[in-house]
């Protein structure tokens, strides 16, 4: 996973509340044997519609992405993470998130960043002609126009995502604990610790 | 600390914490996991993007069974046939390569001992009581029938047991459904899943791990046990469990990754004490009297949308919740059902059985048992029986039941998920009806605008053979 510190860049103003993860992946998607590519599936029937933001040469490849209320709720599908990544984004801003897809997000190095309604509504404005700054470590968003919006963010997720850890990073740091776990299992319950039988 | 007196769920948990964090989440060993071809290629992508690789592999099986179509896999030279659709055939071509290469035991679509990922782990003795068990995939919740405790992960989870063997996890609520006293002739384990999913609800079991207990788990087969712990998810549940006994270790015994000698011996000593403890309390308990358990059929686009089948469809006004009130219409609009009518009155054009529920022999042999000397009625176009691997097909034809069921005009397939999920060549044309013994019976499920009855593999069978959803006791006397 990157690290992320700084995101800065033209953000797309999305705006729209409730958008499920049926709308930012499409399921006839999810047949593929890659998280990448999907960018291409992505708000595909937003995209259909007339003067779509998403498709905008002004908005093209932006790295910050600001939607409405309960963004990415529905399936747990992180094709949805997945496709946002692959679209070039790195941060989302919103008032709300679900908590799988935040989870995802997270999971997968975006940045979701919550923010009340008029704090958003005022990206939303600047988002259509400036660049937007958001500086995670000292958790606030910024424009040219000195505006300034602090967010929350758990502790833990800031410092997996400031140095660009993931889950699964974290626990290998685990190694000498789960061989130890390994080696209990061995002496105690030796028939879990081995799936051998005639088999092997 | 542990408790003195725990569950089995409990007991399961306390021996698979590897470390505990201050907020409480564990990380958690798993003993076990299975993969399929739809949701390991981004984990395997992953792990090969960070110069990953699998921990134990050789706690690690492998096989394909979603997108497979069930028909033949080879011609008459015994040469492999090509698979028409292109994305099945990458996902699957994905597998065969991913598998070797990360060290991982792999179960090709042309063994013998192919078959249905949660048919396959009980059946060669890799799942096993007492362990934790995971796969891509909700119905995991399957292997709890042999005492596992068993569930499905995502994507970013799956290459995390990949990488680590382990999970980060928060302890679930324990949840009790206990049944005492017999079912009746004619109820089968399946119907009294669908019947615990009318009581409880699809969110009855939510944050909870489910144990089955009381006399009528006792007396079921371990065939019936995973049935029924197979469809917790639909109940809410990541997982639900029957505790491991005699019949348990009778299954198991002598299957190719069971252990043995001094290790079965050991197993057994250790599984016997995992049954829960006397004063061991549940965070919730329902209780159900197998007495009111009949046939049980589903009407609507929600697997607790269940009826008796000398029942009719209820009126959406009958529910209180006004939200419920109001899918109950959407789902009847979607069924093309109206209140009122009676379920023996619905007549089916298909009939599948078969699926990761009911495609053990037990299943095959229900089935049988019922279109013995009968014949499939002519308005239903299209039947199939496909067991759940391999293995269940060579055991139904060596006892000829594969006689009986072409006999009676239905098809008999290769193994694998089939017409469960329309992932696959099998599926259910839009408007049309089918009598399934699978565990979902969503909106579109079974292929775009099919509509769904869960049934028993006996239930399906009598409707068959009358072209209707029928009461199974009413044909065979």
């Amino acid at each position: 996973m990157e690290p992320i510190s700084e995101v800065s860049g033209r953000a797309i103003p999305f705006g729209r509340k409730n958008v499920d993860t049926d709308v930012i992946i499409p399921a006839h998607w999810l047949k593929t044997i890659s998280r990448e590519g999907l960018g291409e599936g992505a708000f595909e029937t937003v995209k259909k519609e007339q003067d779509s933001v998403f498709t905008d040469p002004e908005f093209a490849g932006a790295p910050i992405l600001i939607a409405g209320d309960n963004f990415g709720c529905g399936s747990s599908r992180e094709h949805a993470a997945w496709a946002l990544l692959d679209m070039g984004i790195t941060c989302v801003i919103a008032p709300s998130f679900s908590d799988i897809f935040a989870s995802n997000a997270f999971k997968n190095g975006i940045l979701t960043v919550a923010l009340p309604q008029d704090a958003v509504d005022r990206l939303m404005e600047v988002a259509q002609t400036d660049p937007i700054d958001i500086d995670l470590q000292s958790q606030c968003v910024t424009t040219r126009f000195q505006d300034r919006f602090e967010f929350d963010i758990d502790p833990f997720r800031k410092h997996c995502l400031l140095n660009g850890l993931d889950e699964v990073g974290l626990t290998l740091e685990q190694g000498d604990t789960i061989k130890a776990h390994e080696r209990r299992m061995e002496t105690d319950l030796p028939f879990l610790a081995k799936a051998v039988g005639t088999a092997g | 600390m542990t408790k003195s007196a725990r569950t089995l769920y409990e007991k399961i948990w306390d021996a698979h914490i590897v470390d505990q964090r201050d907020d409480g989440t564990c990380l958690i060993y798993i003993d076990r996991h299975l993969v399929h071809e739809v949701t390991s290629p981004q984990a395997f992508e992953a792990l090969r993007l960070s110069g990953r690789t699998v921990r134990r592999p050789d706690l690690t099986l492998a096989v394909p069974d979603h997108n497979l179509p069930t028909t033949a896999r080879t011609d008459a030279n015994g040469a492999e046939l090509p698979i028409a659709d292109k994305q099945s055939a990458q996902q699957l071509a994905a597998l065969r390569t991913n598998a070797p290469s990360f060290g991982i035991r792999y179960i090709d679509a042309t063994d013998r001992e192919q078959g249905i990922v949660h048919v396959v782990g009980p059946e060669q003795g890799f799942s096993l009581p007492g362990a934790t068990i995971v796969c891509g995939d909700s119905h995991t919740a399957c292997h709890g029938g042999i005492g596992a405790l068993a569930f499905g992960i995502g994507t970013t989870e799956l290459e995390h047991v990949l990488a680590t063997q382990t999970l980060l996890l928060k302890q679930s609520k324990t949840m009790e459904v206990r049944v005492d006293g017999e079912l009746a002739p004619g109820v089968t384990p399946k119907d009294l899943i669908l019947h615990i999913i009318g009581v409880i609800g699809t969110a009855g079991g939510t944050g909870h791990v489910i144990e089955y207990r009381g006399k009528v788990f006792e007396d079921m087969s371990i065939e019936g046990r995973l049935t029924v712990c197979n469809m917790s998810i639909e109940g809410g549940a990541r997982a639900g469990l029957v505790a491991p006994d005699e019949k348990t270790f009778a299954y198991l015994k002598g299957r190719p990754y069971a252990p043995r000698g001094a290790d079965w011996d050991k197993a057994v000593a250790w599984w016997k004490s995992l049954a829960t403890d006397p004063g061991a309390t549940f965070d919730k308990s329902v209780v159900i009297d197998a007495a009111d358990v009949q046939p049980t059929v589903t009407w609507g686009t929600s697997p607790e949308d269940v009826a008796p089948i000398g029942s009719a469809i209820p009126a959406p006004e009958s529910y209180a919740d006004p939200s419920k009130q109001q899918a109950v219409k959407v789902s009847l609009d979607y069924m093309g059902l109206e209140p009122g009518t009676r379920l023996k009155d619905i007549a089916v054009e298909h009939i599948f059985i078969g699926s990761c529920t009911n495609s053990r022999i037990e299943d095959i042999r229900a089935a049988a048992a019922v279109l013995k000397g009968r014949k499939k009625a002519d308005s239903v176009k299209w039947a199939i029986v496909v067991p759940g691997s391999g293995l269940v097909k060579e055991q139904a034809e060596a006892e000829g039941l594969d006689k009986i069921i072409t006999e009676a005009g239905l098809e008999w397939r290769e193994p694998g998920c089939s017409a469960c999920l329309a992932m696959n060549p099998d599926k259910v044309p839009a408007g049309e009806r089918c009598a399934s013994t699978s565990n979902r019976n969503f909106t579109g499920r079974q292929g775009p605008g099919s509509r769904t009855h869960l049934v028993s593999p006996a239930m399906a069978a009598a409707a068959a053979v009358t072209g209707k959803l029928t009461d199974v006791r009413e044909l065979t006397g």
